[in-house]
């Protein structure tokens, strides 16, 4: 069965790489991911520095991507902002795959409270996203760390309801009744049997998932939320460029290209492992 | 009634309940005295006490609660702190700008979306079906705010040929019309994108059947193939997506409405939550959520009409 688990991750590795797109959203990553962590070292400027003098001026040799109406290096500050946003979108990702994984884990393989657990998760599925989000930064506040909790919030229900369909489905099959028939734990059929198993559906989820928390931490920050100023942040980014339109298109142009890269990056390595994993995912709202 | 919309009404209660108890807890869970919160931080003691005896602020939790669902059930969703309006006529007078917005946003989404995913199968692997799924990859990676900034710098600036924001008339009149085609082109960006990839894939799944082999076997021309026989089955599952887009939309429409001035539900939220105005903020989160409900409601018993294997699922 290992041999065969090695075989089958050999094969899906293989086909992942010859997925052309795939492999060009893992280059736009590997190159976003790499800037922005050594932001400190290759940033020309130090990012909140303003030069008044300097202010809404166009790419040059010195300002390579322009300045913004504070006279801030616009590049200095997407290499520092996509710090921000890179950190929102795996955070939240990481808070929404604990809580969700567990709960879709305990409803998937624990039927009694199947149940109570799919509609408590229907609850929260029955707000648009940005509207929970907004609630839960009514609560908490603004802030970088409250950004993570409402967009990790956000994505709680969806993976419940992505890893309880997995484990739904693995648990029906006859090594994991073997598992259960010689005497294992629930405990040890689920960390042995199901958790392994359901990896590749919570993979190409994950992914895809980022991207949707960077956009939404993004729309946050955009509308005054999120992370407040001075600090640099993609959305916000864009938000401050929208006053200054007509004569500097560029401030908000840039910024937004960079979410748009990453968020891009990340969909379509996700549609990559989809294809090379061959998992079907239900639409999760 | 039908034993399937009888259990999807039932169903419908609990997630009601329990969006009633979340929106109801907001005001409690932010640290602070709920009285002061709901009259304002600049209330004088005597406003703070007649807030706590009005909303029963002083009484236990639960007895709070059926207090605000039975003053919401009566459309008594509290008033604003700034503007002293009720809520619920705060909604009513922002509501139909949202109504229209999104209606005409799923429309042209609906259109597009169908007719770009159908080509696309039909051309599979043709110039035109790698260049829209393309397009579609990007549209669902596009931050909504920067589609519309980027749409408003070049029609409205750069070109000149709509206004930059605000709803300058009613739907029927030319400068209703000409407000209204940005803020619908942003908002139905995403959906549009969405819509054409469903389609798609839905369109060649039905392609690949066996009674579509045998359609063409029996000698019917390839557009009474798609047209006749294909195209019904795979839009199935595309109308209730589309349905379900317009809850997605009436979500998008917050931030759209920011960036073009459109006055909204969405903007009616965003500047009650910059001045700290909780009791429009809950009311509208209210109202967001059960419309959501609702709508959900409605395209699951749609589905139920059209797929009868779903009625005994």
């Amino acid at each position: 069965m290992i041999e065969q688990g090695q075989g089958f991750l050999r094969q899906s590795g293989r086909r992942f790489l010859r997925h052309r797109l795939a492999a060009a959203g893992l280059v736009i990553l590997a190159v976003m991911s790499l800037l922005t962590l050594l932001a400190p070292q290759i940033a020309p400027f130090d990012p909140r520095e303003q030069i008044i003098s300097e202010r809404l001026q166009g790419p040059s040799l010195t300002h390579l991507l322009g300045t913004d109406q504070f006279g801030r290096d616009i590049l200095s500050r997407i290499l520092y902002g996509g710090r921000v946003s890179m950190v929102v979108g795996f955070i939240s990702v990481a808070v929404g795959l604990f809580f969700g994984g567990a709960l879709g884990v305990i409803a998937g393989y624990f039927k009694p409270v199947d149940n109570l657990i799919m509609r408590l998760m229907d609850i929260l599925l029955s707000f648009p996203a940005i509207l929970l989000a907004i609630a839960v930064m009514t609560i908490l506040g603004p802030g970088l760390v409250n950004v993570m909790i409402a967009v990790g919030v956000r994505s709680i229900p969806a993976y419940a309801r992505v890893v309880r369909s997995t484990v739904l489905s693995i648990k029906e099959l006859p090594y994991c009744e073997a598992s259960v028939a010689m005497g294992a734990s629930s405990l040890r059929t689920i960390a042995t049997g199901i958790l392994p198993n359901s990896f590749p559906p919570v993979l190409v989820y994950t992914t895809l998932q980022i991207g949707n928390a960077i956009l939404l931490g993004a729309v946050l920050s955009y509308l005054g939320l999120g992370v407040q100023p001075p600090v640099p942040e993609w959305g916000a980014m864009v938000n401050e460029g929208r006053s200054w339109l007509q004569s500097a298109p560029l401030i908000a142009t840039f910024p937004g290209l960079a979410i748009f890269l990453v968020v891009v990056a990340f969909n379509l390595i996700g549609d990559g492992l989809r294809d090379s994993l061959d998992v079907r995912l239900k639409e999760v709202r | 009634m039908s034993p399937y919309v009888a259990r999807r009404l039932w169903a419908t209660i609990p997630v009601l309940l329990g969006v009633s108890i979340l929106v109801f807890s907001i005001v409690h869970l932010i640290p602070g005295d709920p009285a002061l919160i709901l009259a304002g931080m600049e209330a004088s003691e005597v406003q703070v006490a007649k807030v706590r005896q009005e909303l029963s602020l002083d009484r236990p939790l639960y007895v709070q609660y059926f207090s605000y669902v039975s003053r919401a059930l009566k459309g008594d969703l509290g008033r604003s702190i700034h503007s002293r309006q009720p809520v619920w006529q705060a909604i009513k007078e922002h509501f139909p700008a949202t109504l229209e917005l999104t209606v005409a946003s799923l429309l042209l989404a609906g259109l597009v979306g169908i007719i770009v995913g159908v080509t696309s199968a039909v051309k599979q692997y043709s110039l035109f079906d790698h260049l829209t799924m393309l397009g579609a990859l990007a549209g669902i990676s596009m931050p909504i705010f920067w589609i519309g900034i980027l749409l408003m710098w070049f029609f409205s600036l750069y070109l000149e040929w709509l206004p930059t924001g605000g709803r300058d008339g009613p739907l029927w009149t030319l400068v209703g019309l000409r407000s209204l085609v940005l803020p619908a082109l942003t908002l139905a960006g995403i959906s549009v994108a969405m819509i054409a990839r469903l389609t798609r894939s839905t369109m060649l799944e039905v392609l690949r059947q066996d009674y579509i082999t045998t359609a063409r076997a029996k000698g019917l021309s390839e557009q009474l193939v798609i047209f006749g026989h294909a195209l019904g089955n795979a839009l199935i599952p595309v109308v209730t997506y589309v349905g379900l887009q317009f809850g997605v939309l009436l979500g998008g429409a917050v931030v759209t409405e920011q960036i073009f001035s459109w006055p909204g539900m969405g903007r009616l939220v965003v500047d009650a939550i910059s001045s700290r105005d909780y009791p429009v903020i809950q009311g509208c989160i209210l109202f967001f959520a059960v419309l959501f409900v609702i709508i959900n409601l409605i395209v699951d018993l749609l589905y139920g009409l059209l797929d009868p294997r779903i009625r005994y699922d």
